[in-house]
């Protein structure tokens, strides 16, 4: 069942779809690779920024076109730019970026993680969707002639009422966060 | 592009980010690793919210709920995480995690 609901998944994402996704999927790795190994800590951050869009990229090819908003303002926009301040705050620009000495242990089990995970994901029997499974699940009526539900109204719905008490920790969680960088900058110039 | 081909990509994303948490000097790039490691697990959420059928107590959209909070706390935990490496420059003059040895011994 769920082999056959693959194959017409698989049959179904025009070669368009494919070529953009190994492009983005490129890039991105690509880009994540650059940022661990470039000698200048300026242009790991630039590579950074490079990475976040790309992922915003495979966003939007997911479905997820909120995400791929969220993911530009807050890390293109925000964090991008943070880590950018601090890389010139702290001149560590002059130093390079240089390994510690658990350079080939941190390569061993990232590979180790790789493969594992690669074996376990390959091995698992999904339970894949059907197209017309989507559409009924996410209780959007205009399927016909392949137009795109929007889902944002049922993004908001979920936030506000199922995980409304998640959404208000992450309010404390952010009030927190601003108070504990403001106390930690401030200390170090009284 | 199936559900294998963008969990793969968000392994190896996962992987890089491992590597350059465990192995570089520098705090900054620490810290950017740590917010690779954050990408892939979103994107690995929104890749099973986008091709999985959901059980249980879960909707269609509980993977992209997911990541909405993920960025959430990834941005928080930036933030403190550059305050803190300022901090660690204004006093000790370096940026390098094996050089804040303060409380070793």
């Amino acid at each position: 069942m769920g082999q056959e609901i693959a194959a017409g998944m698989t049959q179904d994402t025009p070669l368009i779809i494919d070529i953009a996704f190994w492009i983005i999927a490129l890039s991105a790795i690509g880009s994540s690779i650059a940022v661990v190994q470039t000698r200048d800590l300026f242009r790991a951050a630039l590579f950074l920024a490079a990475a976040f869009l790309s992922i915003a990229g495979l966003f939007v090819l997911l479905r997820a076109e909120f995400l791929a908003v969220v993911q530009i303002l807050i890390y293109v926009g925000a964090i991008s730019v943070l880590i950018i301040f601090a890389v010139l705050t702290t001149r560590d620009v002059e130093h390079g970026n240089p390994s510690n000495m658990l350079r080939i242990p941190a390569a061993i089990l990232a590979i180790l993680f790789l493969v594992v995970a690669s074996i376990t994901m390959l091995n698992t029997d999904w339970n894949l969707l059907s197209q017309s499974d989507a559409a009924a699940v996410s209780g959007v009526e205009g399927e016909a002639g392949g137009e795109v539900p929007d889902l944002i109204p049922s993004i908001a719905e979920l936030l506000l009422q199922d995980y409304v008490l998640v959404f208000e920790v992450a309010s404390v969680l952010l009030l927190a966060t601003i108070v504990g960088a403001l106390v930690l900058v401030r200390r170090g110039s009284g | 592009m199936s559900l294998e081909n963008v969990l793969l990509v968000g392994a190896v994303i996962f992987a890089i980010g491992l590597y350059g948490a465990l192995s570089k000097r520098s705090a900054i790039t620490v810290l950017m690793s740590l917010e690779l490691m954050f990408n892939a697990v979103n994107i690995t959420a929104v890749a099973l919210s986008h091709y999985v059928v959901p059980t249980g107590p879960a909707s269609l959209l509980t993977g992209q709920i997911f990541a909405i909070f993920i960025i959430t706390v990834a941005a928080a935990e930036v933030a403190l995480g550059v305050a803190i490496v300022i901090a660690v420059y204004r006093s000790r003059q370096t940026a390098f995690v094996t050089d804040a040895n303060q409380m070793r011994h």
